[in-house]
């Protein structure tokens, strides 16, 4: 054993073994043989697209195992189309493979710097060039030019502008107002407490004002979740209590973690579970979170009953409803 | 007919006179009665029918259901109190096999029915019978072929039903290994019920915020997605972009690399 390390001796190329298609004539005509059948066959699916598209209604449906019932039209139109495009590339591939020249070749890199006469040749085109357009003597241009080309770039700078406005104050304000109506959604009827049984749930929207339109971005603020209990099960503060109505209790709708609407609610349980990321809220304990990445509870809107006996709403939420944002006060 | 009341009044102060009186308002009164309770005399049958239903229910309650519920349906440690509950609950929980439970599991699930239609009743009966409860909804109820809006049950049972019962029916997970079933296949008298119930999980849905028309039109929605044709064959659930990609991730990514070791492979 010596520590010495030998030198590394370039092993070359591995010598070239030729293909059964390139030595048996017999294996080169199978071979093309076999891609024109792939061919044919691409041909073949491109007819039955087309066959199907015409004259195979789309409402016929036949049965295939494991599928189950399937439509005709779609099915073979589809399998007709993918399967054409597929015959193509693997003809195109065998072809590659077996019957197109298979040799290795060796082409070497160029240096990256190109010939010196290259260069200078290239200077004196653009020196020649520039003096006969008159870009020394038209300044105007040349300096026109500057500015369109310079004031260009603003645009899509001005157009992240559409990052804003700051929301401001709008996503702490919803539509409810103290003696706003709790109306169903859909249907828009007014609610009494004694419509709702022990374990009902109700969602809910403010009431509208005569003429007034429910926008998208309202209901996105304003959706409410109405959940009777019995009162003996909540566990809630003296001030908590006070905004339910003998064990109907209101909550936000729209998740504090990322604004979905939680509304999968559990009624031997209690909880409240949010679809989209499994935050659990506690509706006993004022919607506490119980599991899941939500920080806050969900706001609750105090409710009372007007002088008709319908439920509506105390004061405003005391809380931005919904995810956090960097302006958001409390 | 003057004289002849002349001659009555001269006896009004005989001393059989009040208890004659009493006699004939006595025997007046009966008469009344009698025939007033023979005119429907159907009801009086349909009670009795009634009290032996309500009899062959408490049997077959003591049999099947009071291990847990108590022999008088009060409830146990493992099972709730039924008084109160009403017939519509009897009639979706052993209707559709939910009861009695196959184990103590988190919930219990929909199965072949172990009480036919009739047992079914008679339990509902009796259990009607504890205390006022939902009514069983009857056939003649279920007219949402005819009352229902299609488009309306769609919207109400995106804004009531979806977030639990998947966009498309097919029902989704709750927490703890609770979950909402598949509403494919279930009879839309059950369907009813479980609205105007809330069995297990399910929150009541009140015919004061959503009327029975509402009810309906939901039903009618549920049963329209029922027949939704699948173009593509599978549906895979329709459960969404879950179980597409992964069908897409394993056959669609296999067979990409399958292709791909293909077109490396060299030929001989």
């Amino acid at each position: 054993m010596t520590n010495e390390i030998s030198k590394f001796q370039d092993p070359g190329l591995p010598e070239h073994v030729h293909r059964k298609t390139d030595i048996d004539p017999k294996a080169a005509d199978r071979a093309e043989r076999q891609v024109a059948i792939l061919f044919v066959l691409s041909a073949i699916f491109t007819v039955v697209a087309i066959y199907s598209y015409i004259f195979i209604p789309d409402d016929r449906f036949f049965f295939l195992p494991i599928m189950g019932d399937t439509n005709a039209h779609q099915l073979l139109l589809g399998i007709g189309m993918a399967f054409a495009l597929l015959f193509i590339g693997l003809g195109l591939v065998h072809w590659a493979k077996m019957l197109m020249p298979d040799t290795e070749v060796i082409a070497e890199r160029h240096e990256f710097r190109s010939p010196d006469e290259d260069r200078a040749d290239f200077v004196s085109t653009v020196k020649v060039q520039a003096g006969a357009a008159g870009l020394g003597r038209r300044s105007l241009i040349k300096r026109t030019l500057g500015l369109a080309l310079g004031i260009s770039a603003l645009t899509p700078l001005v157009m992240l502008r559409d990052l804003g406005p700051l929301p401001k104050k709008e996503l702490e304000k919803t539509s409810w107002k103290t003696g706003t109506r709790l109306v169903t959604d859909p249907g828009d009827r007014p609610i009494r407490p004694e419509d709702l049984e022990v374990g009902a749930v109700a969602q809910v929207l403010p009431e509208l004002a005569e003429g007034q339109e429910r926008t998208l971005a309202d209901i996105g603020k304003d959706a409410v979740l109405l959940i009777r209990l019995r009162p003996t099960e909540f566990q809630l503060d003296a001030q908590r209590l006070s905004w339910t109505h003998d064990g109907i209790i209101a909550f936000s709708k729209i998740c504090s973690h990322m604004g979905c609407a939680v509304a999968l609610y559990e009624q031997q349980t209690k909880h409240l579970l949010c679809p989209c990321h499994q935050s659990t809220f506690d509706v006993t304990r004022a919607a506490k979170v119980i599991f899941g990445p939500a920080a806050r509870p969900l706001p609750q809107l105090a409710i009372m009953v007007d002088k008709d006996g319908y439920l509506v709403a105390q004061q405003p939420f005391t809380e931005s409803v919904g995810p956090s944002y960097w302006e958001r006060s409390s | 007919m003057n004289s002849g009341i002349k001659k009555l009044s001269r006896y009004r102060r005989h001393r059989f006179a009040r208890p004659a009186l009493l006699v004939v308002a006595l025997i007046s009164m009966g008469a009344t009665f009698q025939v007033a309770s023979a005119l429907p005399s159907t009801t009086r049958m349909e009670t009795t029918a009634q009290s032996t239903l309500i009899e062959e229910g408490k049997r077959i309650f003591a049999q099947g259901c009071s291990s847990c519920h108590g022999l008088n349906a009060e409830g146990s440690g493992i099972a709730p109190s039924l008084i109160g509950v009403g017939a519509a609950s009897v009639d979706f929980q052993v209707g559709t096999g939910r009861m009695p439970m196959a184990d103590m599991s988190q919930q219990a699930m929909r199965k072949t029915p172990i009480y036919n239609a009739e047992q079914t009743a008679a339990l509902a009966a009796y259990v009607a019978s504890l205390a006022p409860g939902p009514d069983a909804i009857n056939e003649a109820q279920l007219t949402f072929e005819r009352d229902g809006n299609t488009a309306e049950g769609g919207e109400l049972f995106r804004t009531n039903c979806a977030m639990c019962h998947n966009f498309a029916g097919q029902g989704g997970a709750l927490t703890q290994g609770k979950y909402a079933p598949t509403l494919m296949g279930v009879d839309a008298k059950h369907i009813y019920e479980a609205m105007i119930t809330g069995p297990q999980s399910m929150p009541v849905f009140s015919d004061k915020t959503i009327t029975p028309e509402e009810k309906l039109s939901i039903i009618k929605w549920i049963k329209a997605a029922e027949k939704e044709p699948n173009l593509g064959g599978a549906s895979l659930g329709r459960v969404g972009p879950v179980t597409e990609g992964l069908l897409v991730w394993t056959f669609g990514l296999g067979l990409l690399i399958g292709i791909a070791v293909w077109l490396t492979v060299k030929a001989k």
